[in-house]
């Protein structure tokens, strides 16, 4: 910097903040608010009459279990033994130690504790079986589950889940015989109440009439391949861009670009951190963007980059005559 | 003649401090500096005019219900209105935020309109996020069950629960547009009691005295 540059650089500064005393020009601010509301409203409702919104079908435990229902099974297998993504998920659903994801050493998830305490045998499969209505075979089988040890739950469970993963399409028909207990049963009554929209309501109730939150039946699902198959076909995927698409051909939400755009790059894309890391990072963008008059380098590419040449070119094409 | 003195009640020192900041004639203007004479100057009323307009499609859907778009065709309407309002709205904001930017539109004291334009730009982005969450179809159950990872992450998803449609309604439909709303009034009111930012560079070549200059 010369000994010129700073006594200049503040008394721009101060010359910056004085009220304009230089030439005026008559400029209607409500006009020009008035003529802008009218051209967005009708640009509004052109694109709207044009291009319409989408809105794609929502999938329900019933349309999965009847479209799907050799995957609905092996989800409900993976939670009733405790394998799928919910039941292993870390806070806030469960206390699964190291499932937290962390930035270096510091894990907000775990310091923010688990708030929506989700236990998947129980509330995806095993409540929803008890409000079955006079099923004998149903109820002999719970009846023989709730008499069994834990470890016994736990090792019928996983083998009738390792079974299904192998068993040809995970076709629970096509599962070879093993020890299974009463399984097998459990879940094919979970299957038929799926499909009748019984399971819908049984996980919406949070024992209460009137429900607004679908965490529950929301994870279920999420936890089958079913709900992703759906949205990767409508250009949905993490690895397509997802988070800023939109179903169908519509712009969605464009300005999460920067957002998405860290997930497709490494290490990001291959780390087992990565939500925690992009949102540290773009917490960090954020604040950057906000503090932006206040950072040495990025306060001054706006004078490196002639732009202002642009928009101020009548003006300093009049020799900046004020 | 005795000088004016300060009002001693809490109202009549808000109405001074409110008077000494912004006088009416500084409130709404009839006359810009000359070197206001651009076009991307409207992109800020653009934007300040398309909030409206969103306000007001998402106040048509919020008094008929979450529902009435999926059941009826003057519904989905207004829902399509409700969307490119608010792809309008962000475009718009955008543009305006590049072109401040490279304005260096902070310059001279103005930093806190600055700030007041980019918290709401990142709010902004929060209440459609929400609107998102709430359509109720297969969009807003893929959207919540994948943000909710990252939320979770950041220890916000504890109290902040995106598969929860009722959180989710209210949070979109009152608390955002609110905060929203008032950010963008604050942001408004700071540039009218600062003016426009002058034109860069040229103020010490024509206003700065002689011996300053090189």
């Amino acid at each position: 910097m010369t000994t010129t540059e700073a006594p200049r650089r503040h008394q721009a500064q101060a010359t910056d903040a004085q009220k304009w005393t230089g030439r005026v020009r008559e400029y209607d601010l409500v006009k020009e608010f008035v003529i802008a509301l009218a051209v967005v409203a009708v640009l509004t409702a052109a694109l709207a009459a044009i291009f319409s919104s989408p809105d794609e079908k929502q999938v329900t435990l019933s349309t999965w279990s009847r479209s799907a229902p050799n995957d609905f099974v092996l989800t409900a297998a993976a939670e009733l033994d405790g394998s799928s993504g919910t039941a292993s998920y870390g806070a806030p659903y469960t206390h699964t130690p190291d499932a937290a994801q962390k930035i270096g050493p510091v894990s907000l998830q775990h310091i923010a504790g688990v708030t929506h305490p989700i236990n998947t045998a129980s509330d995806f499969v095993l409540g929803p079986l008890t409000g079955v209505p006079a099923d004998p075979a149903l109820s002999a089988a719970l009846r023989t589950w709730r008499a069994a040890t834990p470890e016994q739950q736990q090792q019928w469970a996983t083998a009738y889940d390792d079974a299904l993963t192998k068993a040809l399409d995970n076709d629970p028909t096509k599962v070879e015989p093993g020890n299974y207990g009463p399984v097998p049963v459990m879940l094919d009554r979970l299957l038929t109440t799926a499909q009748s929209g019984g399971l819908d309501g049984a996980l919406l109730s949070q024992k209460q009439f009137f429900a607004t939150d679908y965490t529950k039946p929301l994870l279920f699902i999420a936890d089958g391949s079913y709900l992703e198959d759906q949205a990767r076909a409508q250009h949905l995927g993490g690895d397509q861009w997802g988070m800023m698409n939109e179903t169908g051909s519509y712009p969605g939400q464009a300005w999460l670009w920067l957002y998405t755009f860290w997930y497709q790059v490494s290490p990001f894309s291959t780390s087992g951190n990565a939500d925690a890391l992009v949102w540290g990072l773009m917490a960090v963008l954020s604040l950057a963007l906000v503090l932006v008059p206040f950072i040495p380098g990025i306060r001054s590419i706006p004078r490196w980059v002639p732009v202002h040449r642009l928009i101020w070119r009548d003006y300093y094409r009049q020799g900046g005559a004020g | 003649m005795t000088a004016p003195t300060m009002p001693h009640t809490w109202t009549g020192r808000v109405r001074a401090r409110a008077l000494r900041d912004l006088p009416p004639d500084q409130l709404l203007p009839e006359h810009q500096p000359v070197y206001v004479a651009s076009w991307i100057y409207v992109f800020g009323v653009l934007t300040l005019a398309a909030f409206l307009v969103v306000l007001g499609t998402g106040g048509v859907l919020a008094l008929k219900g979450p529902q009435w778009w999926h059941r009826s065709s003057t519904g989905h309407y207004f829902n399509s209105l409700h969307l490119w309002s608010v792809e309008l709205f962000m475009a718009f904001m955008v543009i305006h935020l590049w072109g401040k930017f490279f304005m260096a539109a902070w310059r001279g004291k103005r930093a806190m309109t600055w700030i007041t334009g980019a918290v709401c730009f990142l709010g902004s982005i929060g209440t459609a996020f929400t609107g998102y969450l709430i359509q109720s179809n297969l969009d807003s159950q893929w959207i919540s069950t994948q943000a909710k990872d990252g939320l979770n992450a950041a220890g916000i998803g504890s109290f902040f629960n995106v598969t929860d449609f009722g959180q989710m309604l209210m949070w979109h439909i009152a608390l955002l547009p609110f905060v929203v709303g008032v950010l963008i009034a604050v942001h408004i009111l700071q540039v009218r009691r600062r003016g426009v930012v002058p034109p860069m560079e040229i103020d010490l070549r024509d206003r700065v005295p002689e011996q300053m200059t090189p």
